[in-house]
């Protein structure tokens, strides 16, 4: 098993005409994932290297059999281009896209909710299950299959961790990023959840950053409902208050969303902090072992 | 994106909800016209972005133009800083405003509720205080409710929220009102933060806004072209040199200059470097597929911080190629007189062409280290120790 992207995933790429979207559509299916469809509106008909573009998502998911969605949709089409996905019949929509307004976001995750899909993203690199299938822009090269399940704001960061778990001869039942905005369709919750039910999965790293108070709600669920070992990494530690650290949401609001209240609240619940993102994989290939 | 007091209150104005009248002035002279325009008594008050103004000596009321002169030169040009460190801020414009009556003071505000979802509403009889202070010492003084996202937010449902709060009989229905509006300018203006502190009710029973913080989600500043002078107020230098380049950069007070290649690796990489005992100089994001252009530009923002006094390049390539960043490094050291050493970790994608490439070019005080944490400590050891 793997959570969320997987040899059953059947792919359409919004925005697969685009330069980044046929870029990384086109990786994805040379990865191994099932790329089934393009959509791009007013050009139904045409092909992107064999792919057929349709006009509309329903119509990718009526004739071609889509599941799943990514969206590489310029931000201020985003949303629309997400609505339209929600509503299409597939059961998980994947948004690359960074930039959405977050009050766009806000109607867009309810509506999610409502019809039942799940939404990750925006603003982040993608899903990969190593060895099965990548829906996004996480570069496969750096993981390997195995028993570590990942969750991150962070791309960059991710790859970092995952590399040092690849060279420590271990690797991952999937990587997900869920993003750095302020609203994103998944939290770390969410994927928590899925990964304590993935009998693949032994072990999870979840890597958060400054602001909001996601992790915060995570250490209260992980001491709750998760029986696995989690091992976390935060970032942010020396960022100013007031001050965006590159992702919209990574940002401290007065006192609130500081990188030491998250790893306090997540030490306070048994849940081991590293100091770095090497400190990080260390300590996990350790409490693997120690399994 | 912050809006200082006035712009907030030029937003409440467009949605109607009432604002004291007033002038903004940045010289003293100017200042001092505004108020014989406006009359006495009026307030002379600091439009820096942060709470706290009142108590740093930014906010004075004048009761002649005397008084007004006065204040307005000790406040023009007047550092402050923030309840939580923030700044400072140099003061180069001031609010002059009509003094109001107050008969009470109270808070609203309508903030984004990342958790939740949803926009939160807030309403307190106790304004005029520090709100944080409010809820920490009497919380059952400060309502909060959730807005519905899948409903439009209806007066009465204000009306119960401004009830029950325990605002003044007679000036529910119009708080009530206030509280709808501000919802609007939340979803119209893409507010993400809202604070109305105080708000007030005059001695005419009018309820007035008698402060404003506003905050306009980046993302959305491209639909609201009215705001887009507010946008362009970058005060610091190097910040808005970055800007121009649309390079993600912010100022930081050390002098170990940083460049990195995503947000969270970047945070990471300023937390690293602290934790070998230096003081980062900036956060910058050279984004994912950085080019070389991109690089010769965030080294020109970077050395142009006369602080800096060693630069670290940690760059774990995905969708960026490392030969590509090393081909930057080369090129901008062709074109830039860095001064200062360089330290460069480079691994992932294309990472042994990039070492190729730096090791052929054999630039003077340029280091390479393998790992993050070795790159740092060698960076700190560079730049002097910390500052």
């Amino acid at each position: 098993m793997s959570i969320i992207v997987g040899t059953e995933t059947k792919l359409v790429v919004s925005g697969l005409t685009g330069r980044e979207g046929s870029f990384h559509g086109l990786r994805n299916q040379a990865y191994g994932t099932d790329l089934v469809a393009g959509v791009t509106p007013g050009k139904g008909g045409q092909d992107v290297e064999g792919v057929p573009i349709f006009d509309s998502i329903e119509e990718a998911v009526d004739e071609a059999g889509a599941n799943t969605s990514m969206i590489f949709v310029p931000a201020r089409f985003a949303a629309a281009a997400i609505d339209e996905a929600i509503e299409s019949g597939v059961h998980t929509v994947i948004a690359i896209t960074e930039g959405i307004p977050v009050l766009d976001m806000l109607s867009t995750y309810w509506k999610a909710k409502e019809a039942g899909v799940r939404l990750i993203g925006p603003n982040c690199p993608g899903v990969l299950s190593p060895g099965k299938a990548n829906v996004g822009i996480i570069p496969a090269q750096f993981f390997d299959p195995g028993p570590i399940g990942v969750v991150s704001k962070s791309g960059t960061l991710t790859y970092q961790i995952g590399n040092e778990l690849k060279q420590a001869g271990t690797g991952n039942s999937s990587i997900v990023g869920i993003g750095g905005d302020p609203i994103v369709g998944s939290d770390f919750i969410d994927i928590l959840k899925l990964y304590e039910e993935d009998p693949e999965t032994e072990l999870i790293v979840m890597v958060g950053e400054i602001g909001g108070d996601a992790e915060e709600r995570a250490a209260e669920y992980i001491a709750a409902k998760v029986s696995k070992p989690v091992v976390a990494y935060i970032a942010g530690f020396t960022a100013p208050p007031g001050k965006q650290m590159g992702h919209a949401g990574a940002i401290i609001s007065g006192s609130s969303g500081t990188a030491q209240a998250k790893k306090d609240a997540l030490e306070a619940k048994g849940v081991r902090v590293g100091q770095s993102p090497t400190e990080t994989a260390a300590i996990a290939v350790e409490v693997l072992k120690s399994l | 994106m912050d809006l200082l007091e006035y712009q907030g209150k030029q937003l409440f104005a467009k949605h109607g909800i009432a604002v004291p009248s007033g002038e903004v002035a940045s010289t003293v002279d100017d200042a001092v016209g505004a108020a014989e325009r406006i009359g006495y008594p009026c307030a002379i008050k600091a439009q820096v972005l942060i709470g706290g103004r009142g108590k740093a000596g930014g906010i004075k009321i004048a009761k002649d133009a005397g008084e007004a002169r006065e204040y307005a030169d000790a406040i023009l040009g007047m550092d402050i800083v923030g309840p939580h460190g923030e700044g400072p801020f140099r003061v180069d414009r001031v609010w002059v405003e009509g003094g109001s009556e107050i008969a009470a003071e109270y808070y609203a505000s309508i903030i984004l509720d990342r958790g939740e979802k949803k926009l939160l509403a807030m309403v307190s009889s106790q304004g005029g205080m520090d709100i944080e202070q409010v809820a920490a010492e009497s919380p059952e003084a400060l309502v909060k409710r959730h807005i519905d996202p899948t409903r439009p937010f209806e007066v009465a449902a204000a009306r119960e929220i401004v009830a029950d709060a325990g605002l003044a009989e007679d000036a529910l229905d119009e708080a009530a009102q206030v509280l709808v509006k501000l919802a609007g300018v939340a979803s119209e203006e893409d507010a993400t933060l809202i604070e109305v502190n105080p708000l007030i009710v005059t001695a005419g029973r009018e309820v007035v806004a008698l402060d404003s913080k506003v905050t306009i989600d980046g993302n959305a500043v491209f639909r609201h072209e009215d705001l887009a002078e507010a946008a362009d107020a970058v005060d610091d230098p190097q910040e808005a040199m970055a800007k121009e380049k649309g390079l993600t950069y912010v100022k930081l007070d050390g002098n170990v200059g940083i460049l990195a290649n995503g947000a969270g690796l970047c945070m990471s990489t300023l937390d690293v470097v602290a934790q070998a005992g230096g003081a980062p100089a900036n956060f910058l994001d050279a984004g994912g597929g950085s080019k070389a252009e991109a690089i010769v530009n965030a080294l020109e923002v970077i050395v142009s911080d006369a602080k800096v006094t060693a630069i670290l390049f940690n760059i774990f390539g995905g969708i960026t190629r490392c030969d590509e960043i090393a081909k930057g490094i080369v090129t901008a050291s062709g074109q830039i007189d860095l001064k200062v050493p360089l330290v460069v970790r480079l691994d992932g994608t294309n990472s042994e062409e990039g070492l190729r490439i730096l090791a052929a070019a054999d630039l003077p005080d340029l280091h390479q280290e393998k790992t993050m944490l070795d790159a740092a400590r060698r960076v700190v050891e560079l730049a002097g120790g910390a500052s």
